[in-house]
């Protein structure tokens, strides 16, 4: 843990899955805040859509008896992720602030990092993306497009991150808990995930993430991811 | 085997040399239909790299599929070459001579072929060269902690040395040839002999130097399809992190190796009417040396399930159910017949075991060997360990192109080998010549 303390910030998300509906916003809010190519009936049966955020279900018991659970499924944004050391020309490292971060310009598509992430959350670009008219003039200027033969996955919104933190330097003050909100975030109408730097012990992530609740997905692995999963109430 | 040194050397020289100079119809029936198939399958990956890689059949979660059982399957054949002939080099076993020279070109062919395929499979082939560790002013390195460059290096120092394994050997026969044959062939000929007149000296420095590249490639072979296995099994994925990888791999890869070898002897035999030199007994040693790897890549295969099966991790499991009794048992109990049951029945009954049989195990070994390698990549990536997350994958005519693609230019390139240099070592007949 003497690596996370010597970092300033250490971005961190706890997920409510008491709270969570399975509505999906969160998935279609990532699509609009990070330009992800739009998923058709024809790409979803070939297995290539594109979710950086995706929202698992499990049921429970047998029809007409049966109860689903939602699980948001989104890069856990690993401590010691598998996808970093296997990629053989450095495009995804470990940055100065906890992300696991994809360089687009250096990946030339050998899509091991992919192959190796345990929670699946890593998208190759089969194709120069598309969009239908008119989704091509909505995209947001602040998040670069991504070329065919690239990997790409959740950034946390690292554009998000950085307009925080270069608004409070321009207004004199510390970055604040609840400055950055990623997309999926933000539009959580159950509001439940949370957003925060977990080097912050009063910000209100590492509060949850230190909750008897929070557990985190396939941590026996030794990943140590950074998305927290607040376990469901009995 | 004493009936080989019997052929006087005259005779020896005439029988390997008319291959050389004789042209058939057939061959260049068989040259046109190999070279159309390669340009079609080069156009195939001309068309992939402007379209992207989405033309084949990849998907999330498998990412990895087609190409990559292919560049595994030839990175294996190409381990009957040198393996082979280092060990009965080294052994001193006297039936090898006309084996030889046949395998290590099935090496040196097979790690062109293979060492071409991961760039057939990059996302963005026109930057495959920041893989390599070239010094850039920018001081960016490629990443040495990734099996992917462990890869590469170990590929790239077994081409080299392979290559050299087949070239110090021909030497002698280069310059034999050079002061016998006119037009083209005698300057390339007298260029790849460097000035060979077969002094004492000369000789004894080939077979200084013959011996040190058999200790040499062995080594590298060895590690070479070690290396291979650890792409697989550094990683994560249920059923790849596995130790068995390693030694597994490398006895696949000497067992496809020697079921090439012997269909590449089947057919130099037939074609170039080398019946007195490729004889029974030959075909005989090697069905063996089929059956030994047979029962050890059984025995492997057998490890590998039983202790997942017992283990009864949940990632593991699943992906060991769906190939005992799921979706991929018939691929799965395919390759054990092909692999197994048909090769020992076959090669382990003396009564059965003849040219035409031990060439039936080469050809159900080489499917069975690539179906091995296709189990090993896709069954586990299409069940991560997230149930969400599975997926399946089926081949595009792009995959199947070039997948036939690489056996045609393997053909090809023996073809052409075989009409440029002679494929028994002459020399080794003629025991006047050195000592």
């Amino acid at each position: 843990m003497a690596e996370q303390e010597a970092k300033n910030h250490s971005w961190g998300m706890a997920i409510d899955l008491d709270r969570c509906t399975g509505c999906e916003a969160c998935v279609a809010a990532c699509h609009a805040e990070n330009n992800l190519p739009v998923s058709t009936p024809d790409s979803a049966a070939k297995g290539r859509t594109f979710h950086w955020i995706r929202v698992d279900r499990y049921y429970e018991g047998e029809f007409p008896d049966v109860k689903v659970k939602y699980m948001p499924v989104l890069c856990q944004q690993c401590d010691d992720a598998p996808c970093e050391p296997v990629c053989p020309v450095h495009a995804t490292y470990q940055n100065a602030e906890g992300l696991n971060a994809q360089v687009y310009n250096r990946c030339v598509g050998t899509r091991y990092c992919a192959n190796n992430c345990p929670y699946t959350v890593r998208f190759f670009n089969w194709f120069e993306p598309e969009w239908p008219e008119p989704l091509q003039l909505q995209h947001n200027p602040d998040v670069s497009i991504r070329p065919a033969g690239v990997i790409e996955k959740c950034t946390f919104c690292v554009q998000r991150i950085k307009r925080a933190k270069l608004d409070a330097m321009h207004d004199g003050r510390p970055l604040a808990d609840g400055d950055v909100k990623p997309a999926c975030v933000q539009s959580c109408p159950a509001e439940a995930m949370v957003f925060g730097d977990l080097n912050d012990p009063s910000s209100k992530v590492a509060a949850l993430a230190r909750s008897g609740r929070a557990t985190r997905l396939m941590e026996e692995l030794g990943t140590r991811p950074k998305v927290f999963y607040l376990e469901r109430g009995a | 085997m004493a009936t080989l040194a019997e052929i006087p050397h005259s005779d020896v020289r005439t029988d390997l040399w008319r291959p050389l100079s004789q042209f058939s119809v057939r061959y260049w029936t068989l040259v046109t239909l190999c070279s159309l198939t390669v340009a079609a399958a080069l156009a195939a990956w001309g068309y992939q790299i402007y379209r992207g890689l989405g033309i084949a059949g990849y998907n999330r979660p498998v990412f990895w599929a087609f190409y990559e059982t292919d560049f595994v399957f030839w990175i294996g054949i190409s381990h009957a070459g040198t393996l082979i002939s280092a060990i009965l080099r080294l052994a001193g076993a006297r039936w090898r001579k006309p084996v030889t020279r046949a395998a290590e070109a099935i090496t040196v062919f097979c790690l062109m072929i293979g060492a071409l395929i991961p760039l057939i499979h990059l996302g963005r082939v026109w930057r495959f060269y920041w893989l390599i560790p070239y010094p850039n002013e920018r001081l960016i390195w490629p990443n040495f902690r990734s099996p992917l460059v462990w890869d590469m290096t170990a590929i790239f120092t077994y081409l080299t040395g392979s290559v050299l394994y087949l070239y110090l050997p021909l030497i002698p026969d280069l310059a034999e040839l050079a002061s016998h044959s006119r037009d083209w062939r005698r300057h390339l000929y007298r260029l790849l002999a460097i000035g060979w007149v077969g002094s004492d000296r000369q000789w004894h420095a080939l077979e200084i130097a013959m011996k040190l590249m058999a200790g040499i490639v062995l080594c590298i072979a060895v590690s070479v399809h070690t290396v291979v296995s650890w792409d697989f099994s550094m990683a994560i994925v249920p059923m790849w992190h596995s130790t068995i990888f390693g030694p597994y791999f490398v006895v696949g890869a000497i067992f496809s190796g020697i079921a090439a070898l012997v269909l590449v002897m089947a057919g130099l035999r037939h074609f170039l009417h080398l019946e007195e030199y490729l004889q029974p007994l030959h075909f005989d040693n090697l069905g063996k040396l089929l059956l030994l790897m047979s029962l050890l890549w059984f025995y492997f295969t057998m490890a590998e399930q039983l202790t997942v099966w017992y283990g009864n991790d949940p990632g593991e499991y699943a992906v060991f159910q769906s190939r005992i009794y799921g979706n991929f048992a018939p691929l799965f109990w395919t390759m054990v017949f092909c692999n197994f049951v048909l090769p020992f029945a076959l090669l382990g009954i003396k009564r059965l075991r003849n040219i035409t049989t031990i060439g039936i195990c080469g050809v159900t070994v080489l499917i069975g060997m690539w179906i091995e390698r296709f189990l090993i990549i896709v069954n586990p990536l299409r069940q991560p360990r997230l149930a969400a997350a599975w997926g399946t994958y089926a081949p595009t005519w792009v995959e199947l192109l070039i997948t036939g693609g690489t056996f045609a230019a393997m053909v090809l390139l023996y073809l052409i080998f075989v009409r440029i240099f002679p494929v028994i070592a002459i020399w080794e007949y003629n025991d006047a010549a050195h000592g």
